[in-house]
């Protein structure tokens, strides 16, 4: 089973990404694009697994995320690594949407990323499969100390110190 | 000045071994070069045309004494015993070996110093006027301001991977010496009619390909919401800014695009969200960090008593006497005066010092200005605190190390990027146009006859060098092959910003110092009074100055 990185732990991946032109859904738990989630929207009523969605960069999630945050998962994916939107967009879901399910990292980011992602609020990453987790998991721990609110810290330094 | 807690100290050095983590990984071929490219980057680092270039953060241009031995000791063990000072007030080393980086970044954290976001699409150095904290004209001084903005800034989660780099600048006077309105945001000191302190935020100036001037999007926002409010503008620009296309990626873009007054509108939407939330700066952290930034020891002096004396001296020294007009302000403290060390004698590089300099330059620091300095985005050095009847002893110290060159603000006190030398970027040298300009412009009578005149000259249209807001600005172009340089005339970058316009075509190397004179000949003959050049152009127009250089010769 492929595996990926999830709150530190390197763990099974039982989800299934929907093929993009797939013209009905697998078993089990299923990760679908936001406009397959809509385009299945009556199948996925009568689904038995579990559902979650990934959002693009440029999800204008003001006007989308409503129903999306009942779902367990909503992965984002990144293009490039350099595309940060992301990060804003995982902020956004903790901070202002007090979403508590799982925001899983998707697509083009990278291991030196993990720490600034998991304090944006990512907790779980999927690696490209030849990734080797528990070495890329030595990221998360860059540091331990910061000097901004974040979605894993209530305070900022100056009210700590 | 600021120092480190435990706090900063744990946060610098974990980024040193992190640095020194991905550097291995990169030599190992775990890290793939585009890749190590952003991870580089955001230290500083950039591999350019001869060797890889580290430029060295120094917080809104200040340093210590210690902090500028130690970098004449980097220069010397790591590199070629120089460094360079940049526009943005930092420093940059241009020989170090990647493999010993991580070693230079240890050193630089002994003395609270780094390289964190020199470079990259993230946010970089703020930077503030060279007099803060002793300008007559101060409302505010800015450096507690661009502390907690440093602070805010560094290893920021959610801004590391800008649509493209992203500068502050803070101005806490009345005069902007800070360039504060060509910045991604520029933040004006002000306060409002119940005497409340506050900012007056500007966004999207800038240079480069599209030069703009910044837009007034706030004109009040109370101190305590600063962090949040800047939250607000760089969330909206992460998400909305343009990433297809590099040139048109920063957030000047965006701005113009939606105009001033939508973006104002998408950051007030924003920051309600965000607002009052713990990012609200509190009383206690104004006063913490405040507290770094106290008044010097001043003596008590009697100013007309030390003006008279200071006088006879520069009356019997003609040399001093230009140095002391050119080079020293005075300053809120009666009886002291802020000196510019000049970084532009002709014949070096501007803004480079060699290792030996640097020491002197701390030497000084000690000696006469409480152990501090600045580094100016002109590319020279301030000591803000000298007693005035120190300055003939400072002045004789400072000659002997080729410190004192009296140009300041002059037509040789030239703003220069490193250019074709040493950038990839560049399209043309810049260095050798600077130094033939110096070295036709020598007779110091003419110079300061043609008083305050600034000169800014960049390789390329990214524009490093400034030369849309020198007064005259000269521009490296490629013409099949062939370097060719603008000259752009009438920028400025005071509070009444201006771009420069360009005055024709390009003209070749051999002939950019007699084009120079040509403009500097109609100015003299059409200046009144003491009107400066910047003036004299503002009232006549580009048109005498255009025929003059284009006219054929006879």
């Amino acid at each position: 089973m492929p595996q990926l990185l999830k709150d530190k732990r390197v763990i099974d991946d039982a989800w299934t990404l929907v093929d993009t032109d797939s013209q009905s859904l697998p078993d089990g738990d299923i990760l679908l694009t936001y406009s397959q989630w809509q385009t299945f929207s009556k199948q996925l009523e009568s689904h038995s697994g579990q559902i979650g969605v990934v959002i693009e960069g440029d999800a204008e999630i003001e006007d989308i995320i409503e129903p999306l945050l009942k779902l367990p998962l909503i992965a984002i994916n990144f293009p490039k690594f350099a595309d940060g939107r992301g990060f804003s967009l995982a902020t956004l879901l903790r901070e202002r949407y007090n979403f508590n399910g799982e925001i899983r990292a998707v697509g083009g980011f990278m291991r030196d990323q993990l720490y600034l992602l998991s304090r944006c609020g990512f907790n779980a990453f999927k690696f490209s499969e030849d990734t080797d987790l528990s070495e890329a998991a030595k990221s998360l721990e860059d540091f331990s100390e910061t000097y901004q609110v974040s979605a894993d810290q209530e305070k900022p330094l100056f009210r700590r110190r | 000045m600021y120092r480190y807690d435990n706090y900063d100290h744990k946060i610098v050095n974990e980024r040193v071994e992190q640095f020194r983590d991905q550097t291995q990984r990169y030599l190992a071929g775990e890290i793939a070069d585009e890749e190590f490219l952003p991870l580089r980057l955001q230290n500083g680092l950039y591999v350019q045309r001869l060797a890889p270039m580290l430029r060295i953060a120094v917080p809104y241009g200040m340093l210590s004494s210690a902090q500028v031995r130690k970098l004449a000791h980097i220069s010397r063990v790591y590199d070629k015993g120089y460094v360079h000072f940049t526009t943005r007030q930092n420093i940059q080393l241009n020989w170090p070996a990647l493999e010993e980086v991580p070693d230079i970044l240890a050193e630089l954290a002994e003395v609270e110093m780094h390289a964190i976001q020199t470079s990259g699409n993230c946010i970089r150095n703020t930077t503030t006027d060279q007099f803060a904290g002793v300008a007559k004209d101060e409302i505010e001084d800015p450096r507690p301001w661009c502390e907690l903005i440093r602070q805010w800034s560094t290893l920021h989660p959610e801004f590391a991977f800008l649509p493209r780099k992203f500068k502050i600048a803070v101005c806490g006077s009345n005069e902007d010496r800070a360039a504060f309105l060509l910045h991604d945001i520029g933040l004006q000191l002000v306060k409002n009619d119940d005497g409340e302190l506050g900012f007056e935020v500007f966004v999207g100036g800038g240079l480069g390909r599209t030069p703009i001037i910044g837009s007034s999007i706030r004109k009040f926002l109370p101190k305590q919401h600063l962090l949040s409010y800047l939250d607000a503008i760089l969330r909206v620009y992460n998400r909305f800014g343009n990433r297809d296309n590099k040139y048109k990626a920063r957030i000047k873009i965006l701005v113009k695009a939606w105009t001033p007054e939508v973006f104002a509108q998408r950051v007030e939407e924003e920051w309600e969200h965000i607002k009052d939330g713990p990012s609200t700066l509190t009383d206690s952290e104004f006063a913490r960090v405040k507290s770094f930034f106290p008044l010097p020891e001043y003596k008590v002096i009697d100013g007309a008593d030390s003006a008279n004396k200071l006088a006879a001296t520069a009356d019997s020294n003609i040399a001093f006497s230009r140095w002391l007009d050119r080079n020293t302000e005075l300053q809120k403290q009666s009886g002291y005066r802020s000196v510019t060390l000049s970084l532009k004698p002709a014949g070096v590089a501007p803004g480079d010092v060699t290792d030996k300099q640097l020491e002197t330059i701390a030497d000084l620091a000690d000696r006469y200005s409480f152990g501090e300095l600045r580094a100016t985005h002109n590319q020279n050095v301030v000591l803000t605190d000298v007693i005035e009847s120190d300055l003939f002893e400072l002045w004789q110290q400072a000659k002997e190390s080729g410190l004192a060159t009296p140009n300041i603000g002059t037509i040789n006190d030239m703003i220069c990027c490193p250019g074709g030398d040493y950038c990839s970027l560049a399209n043309a040298k810049s260095i050798p146009v600077a130094e033939a300009i110096q070295r036709k412009f020598s007779d110091l009578d003419y110079v300061y006859d043609l008083g305050d005149l600034e000169l800014n000259i960049s390789g390329c249209m990214n524009a490093c060098g400034h030369h849309h807001i020198g007064h005259i600005g000269i521009l490296g172009v490629d013409k099949k092959g062939k370097e060719w340089y603008q000259i752009q005339l009438g920028g400025s970058a005071n509070k009444n910003a201006s771009l420069g316009k360009v005055l024709g075509p390009s003209l070749s190397r051999d002939q950019i110092t007699d084009g120079i004179e040509k403009l500097l000949d109609v100015y003299v003959e059409n200046r009144i009074a003491d009107e400066s050049f910047l003036n004299t152009y503002q009232r006549i127009g580009i048109e005498k100055f255009k025929e003059r250089v284009y006219a054929p010769a006879t």
